[in-house]
């Protein structure tokens, strides 16, 4: 198969070449990796002089630019909550290479970086060849087919408050595999009561998903166990976990309720 | 299939090749300069066999397009040993019996070297965090874990008396 290489100079010349059929190589580590099994596509985009692999810190917003690694996470001492995180995907050579922008477009059971980005209430800024356009990650995850042609350029969130962000990741070989489930959560308390909650999932559905029902029954409370043990009852309704080499989807349904209890009880 | 010129740093000298545009670093390092010691496992990334050194972080030669190498500088086993004594990892693989059959020997040790080039010191569990992307189907892991903490006390060993 011939394949040409195209880097690109400017983020708005990405998705006319993306419309030709042509996809963003970042990290690699999935894109390459169906190059090699042949099915990738005849051009491939090189976005390397974009100036998107920088981590911005201004006051409480953080800017992670699509092509922030995880390694680059995982050695940023001001990111250390995101540190259990970064440590979880892949081995260290994964790490290296693996980008915040490829972990958007992860299909389940990975994408371990966009499920802690969810439960931040991640804002994603993507340039669609006309303009440069921001959004709720939430909203993107959920469409994302439509915006495989659109070249993300990076992702902000705000810092939490202190202690308020927790993340889990079950797997079945230890130090790292792929999840069985991933969870995150971000908690803010008021007066000792639990407000604004938000629990993002993993493994659970073809991307990230948040788990609204469980927060709502967070809300206002204290992080009791009867609280707690609400929450978790309500993890995996409405969710529909694939199976796969890791999992039956009937066995992370069972889990994960049983990981959300231990995470908020922690 | 269309070639393209690559300028890089490989084992601390400057190369010029001519790769197949869309081809992995892999490819070039086995089938273009006959550098056997970057094993082909998986071509997929799960089984680390290709890790090599780009600009001081371990990274998967089988998952890296050979024309993003340009400018860049990568070790791989071949490197290791200059004036052709073998490198502490190498000998203390070969002491423990950190290799059986060897096909993830040299991807460890790149991984290996990797670690102990930035943290010279490392715990039992930063050496098992430094392989985790590395699979090995004989050893078991302990030799290999054994062998990287021994050539770590070698390497500080002959820093200090340096
Ligand atoms: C051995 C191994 C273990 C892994 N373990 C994990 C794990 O534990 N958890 C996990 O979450 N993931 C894991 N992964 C998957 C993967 O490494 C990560 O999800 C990674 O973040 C993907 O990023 P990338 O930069 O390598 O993506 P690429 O392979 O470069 O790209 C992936 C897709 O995203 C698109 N894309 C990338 N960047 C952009 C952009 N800026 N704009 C538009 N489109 C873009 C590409 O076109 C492509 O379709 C693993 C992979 C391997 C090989
Ligand atoms: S051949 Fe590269 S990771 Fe297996
Ligand atoms: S020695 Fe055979 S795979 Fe490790």
């Amino acid at each position: 198969m011939s394949v040409t290489l195209l880097a690109a100079r400017q983020a708005r010349a990405v998705p006319a070449l993306q419309a030709k059929g042509g996809i963003v190589v970042a990290g690699g580590t999935l894109a390459v990796a169906d190059l090699n099994h042949g099915q990738g596509p005849g051009t491939l985009i090189i976005v390397d002089g974009l100036g998107l692999g920088r981590i911005e810190i201004k006051g409480r917003k953080v800017i992670l630019g699509a092509m922030v690694t995880m390694a680059q996470i995982a050695h940023d001492r001001r990111l250390k909550f995101l540190h259990p995180v970064s440590q979880s995907i892949g081995g260290p050579a994964v790490r290296a290479m693996a980008t915040i922008g490829g972990n958007l477009f992860a299909p389940a059971p990975y994408g371990d970086m966009a499920v802690a980005l969810l439960a931040l209430d991640a804002e994603v800024a993507l340039h669609d060849g006309k303009a440069l356009r921001k959004l709720p990650l939430e909203n993107f995850l959920k469409q994302r087919g439509k915006y495989e042609k659109s070249l993300v350029v990076s992702v902000s969130f705000a810092m939490p408050e202190a202690n308020s962000f927790r993340y889990v990741k079950a797997v079945r070989r230890k130090p790292v595999s792929a999840s069985l489930v991933t969870i995150a959560a971000v908690l803010p308390r008021k007066a000792g009561k639990v407000k604004d909650a938000r629990i993002a999932f993993g493994a659970m559905g073809p991307c990230a998903l948040r788990a609204r029902k469980s927060e709502r029954a967070l809300e206002g409370k204290a992080l009791d166990a009867s609280a707690i043990k609400e929450a978790a009852d309500l993890a995996a309704d409405g969710t529909a976990p694939a199976d796969d080499a890791y999992a039956t989807g009937w066995y992370r349904r069972q889990i994960a309720p049983i990981h959300l209890q231990r995470l908020l009880g922690a | 299939m269309t070639k393209v010129p690559v300028q890089f740093t490989l084992n601390g000298r400057e190369q010029n090749e001519f790769v197949d545009s869309g081809s992995t670093l892999l490819a070039a390092l086995r089938d273009k300069l006959g550098l056997y010691g970057t094993k082909a496992g998986c071509h997929q990334g799960t089984c680390g066999a290709c890790t090599v050194i780009i600009d001081g972080s371990p990274q998967l030669s089988c998952l890296t397009l050979a024309e993003r190498c340009a400018g860049k500088s990568v070790t791989t086993l071949e490197g290791l040993t200059g004036n052709g004594a073998l490198h502490p990892l190498q000998q203390a693989f070969m002491e423990g019996f950190a290799a059986q059959c060897g096909f993830c020997t040299p991807g460890m040790i790149l991984a290996a070297k990797s670690l102990l080039d930035r943290n010279p010191s490392p715990s039992r569990d930063d050496v098992i965090d430094a392989i985790s992307g590395n699979i090995c189907r004989c050893t078991g892991y302990d030799p290999i874990i054994n062998a990287i903490l021994t050539a770590a006390e070698q390497l500080r060993g002959a820093r200090k008396s340096a």
